[in-house]
């Protein structure tokens, strides 16, 4: 099972990401406790957001007082959203696990790319976003990117509800 | 689902990227944030600012919501992923090297640059223990075989300032990526509504916002965007991707990824250079771009009209415009500046270096001035004035000679300039005969 990953466009659509954000509960898997770590920082800045965050990583127990569990399969609540911080190579079990436990999204990070991973999470329901961080992705239709001079492609005369 | 429409025109993204109604007030006109400080919400969050773990202003010397708009509606027309703005588009060169330069290092740029940025590149680099060379930016062969082991960077001008002459972006980009390193292109002259280096392969470009982008000659200001491509975890960047002392062992691009070198950019060179752009010039130069598509088009159009007209003129001996029909560049200009290779251009009289000056004594429409890119005409001759400090041997090598004069062509009506020129040049034929 898989899927051509020449052009990651399909899987980083604004309107998939601007309905991924409006999910409130999320599963970090491969959140480190180490402050500078990018999994660090952006568990951190959701968790700041308001979103549940949950953090999957067996040799953590707990980061910023959110309990963090062994697998996906080990959460107790419910998931929305699993951002992905870990090698590619892990992705079809965590694709599975996503399927599983009944998530809506599948957000790989900057870098973690799994053509057999996608189409695992597609095949079972869930849809993926590929190539993107969740953060930015958040600050950009959200937050404050730009308030850092950053591109956030968003041309709008609509005032902005912040 | 009917998906809502996504708005992608260039005049469209030059009135309103980064400015978005103010969420607080409904001001439609981009508000200025006249302030120096932030109140934080709580000590959390300014911890959290401070960490860089949240977008937050702290303090106007790293960012302020006007000139992080200003700063938003270049990246977005360059096609970068964020930009910084400073005081000057020399401040802006200078922390864009600063940031990715350490000791030891070595830089190759084009021989033909702003004398302003020679200077720069001869002594701010030199004091800082890295070592230049400059080669003709036509060469491919001089970029390729200038690439040392300690190069980091290759540095050019989309259009030479003033010789005029249109860089190969993409082919040198291929040399410089072959190499692993950064292509650095200035974009003033040409502005990214007539060429935008990104696409081509660039991967920094720097500007001086005081010139077409500002348009109005009221306001000093410089812009660094990045496209956010280039790997600097490449091995060769440890100044980027290593752990950074400046900022408590932050790995900038590991952390931030595309925005890595941008985050490095602001919280460290700019935090430590503090060449920071006002609020009050953030504004205007803002104000500016929403017409610079508009301004652009005239300049181009007046620009072709006085280099055609000047050819015909019996003391001119050479026009270097490269959007004439025989220009070596033809086929450069028509590849990266299909609407033309911008208002600024040289000429060069008969009478050399006397002839020069009373051409320009004699102008009453063009302004006398060290400045180009505003609505108005401006006129200058570079070897008595902004290239002084340069020898003749770098004064060749910039393409000028002692009657050179460089123009910058206005909007204002072409036949009123061609008349202003027309009269300057029959009073040089009087005095000469």
């Amino acid at each position: 099972m898989s899927v051509d990953i020449t052009d990651l466009s399909a899987w980083q659509q604004p309107e998939t990401i601007m309905a991924a954000l409006q999910h409130p509960q999320i599963a970090v898997v491969g959140m480190s406790s180490n402050e500078l770590r990018a999994s660090n920082f952006v568990g951190y800045y959701m968790h700041r957001n308001g979103y549940q965050v949950t953090p999957v990583n067996p040799r953590e127990d707990e980061i910023y007082g959110l309990k963090s569990f062994a697998a996906l399969q080990d959460v107790p609540t419910p998931i929305d959203v699993v951002d992905v911080f870990r090698d590619s190579s892990a992705v079809p079990e965590i694709a599975e696990a996503a399927v599983e436990i009944g998530a809506k999204y599948l957000w790989l990070q900057f870098g973690v790319i799994s053509a057999e991973g996608i189409a695992i999470a597609e095949a079972g329901g869930v849809q993926c976003i590929v190539d993107k961080c969740i953060k930015i992705e958040h600050a950009r239709y959200q937050g404050r990117m730009h308030w850092l001079g950053f591109n956030t492609e968003r041309i709008s005369a609509q005032r902005r509800k912040d | 689902m009917t998906v809502p429409p996504r708005f992608t025109g260039f005049h469209t993204r030059a009135v309103h990227a980064g400015a978005s109604p103010d969420p607080q007030t409904g001001s439609r006109a981009m508000p200025i944030h006249q302030t120096t400080s932030y109140v934080f919400e709580d000590a959390e969050s300014a911890a959290a600012y401070f960490n860089l773990q949240e977008y937050g202003n702290t303090y106007s010397r790293i960012m302020n919501p006007t000139v992080a708009a200003f700063e938003e509606r270049v990246a977005n027309l360059e096609g970068g992923v964020g930009a910084v703005a400073f005081a000057s588009g020399l401040a802006a060169q200078n922390a864009a090297l600063f940031t990715l330069l350490e000791p030891g290092d070595h830089v190759l740029a084009s021989a033909a640059l702003y004398g302003g940025s020679v200077t720069q590149f001869k002594h701010v680099l030199r004091k800082m223990s890295v070592e230049l060379e400059f080669v003709d930016p036509d060469d491919h062969n001089a970029w390729r075989d200038g690439i040392k082991s300690n190069t980091k960077l290759c540095f050019a001008e989309t259009i030479g300032n003033p010789s005029g002459c249109i860089f190969d972006i993409e082919s040198v980009a291929e040399i410089a990526h072959a190499a692993d390193i950064p292509l650095m292109i200035d974009n003033t002259f040409a502005t990214p509504y007539l060429c935008q280096p990104l696409k081509y392969g660039a991967d920094i470009v720097v500007h001086s916002a005081t010139k077409f982008m500002g348009g109005h000659g009221t306001s000093i200001g410089g812009v660094v965007v990045e496209s956010g491509e280039f790997d600097w975890s490449n091995g060769r960047f440890p100044v980027i991707a290593e752990p950074s002392p400046a900022y408590h062992g932050l790995k900038f691009h590991e952390t931030f990824g595309t925005f890595g070198y941008l985050m490095k950019l602001r919280s460290e060179t700019l935090r430590d250079l503090g060449a920071c752009m006002s609020p009050f010039n953030a504004f205007m130069l803002a104000q500016g771009i929403e017409t610079l598509p508009l301004r652009m088009r005239q300049h181009v159009s007046n620009a072709l009209t006085i280099a055609r007209h000047l050819q015909g003129c019996e003391a001119v001996t050479a026009v270097h415009y490269a959007g004439l029909e025989d220009s070596r560049y033809a086929d450069l200009v028509a590849k990266y500046l299909p609407e033309g290779p911008g208002a600024v251009f040289c000429f060069d009289l008969a009478g050399g270096r006397q002839a020069g000056i009373r051409f320009i004594e004699n102008l009453s429409l063009f302004s006398h001035l060290a400045n180009v890119g505003d609505a108005k005409s401006l006129v200058i001759h570079p070897a008595t004035t902004t290239h002084r400090q340069l020898n003749d041997t770098e004064l060749a090598a910039s393409g000028i000679g002692p009657g050179t004069i460089r123009v910058s062509i206005g909007i204002e009506d072409a036949q009123d300039l061609i008349a202003d020129i027309d009269y300057a040049l029959t009073q040089l034929t009087q005095s000469t005969s």
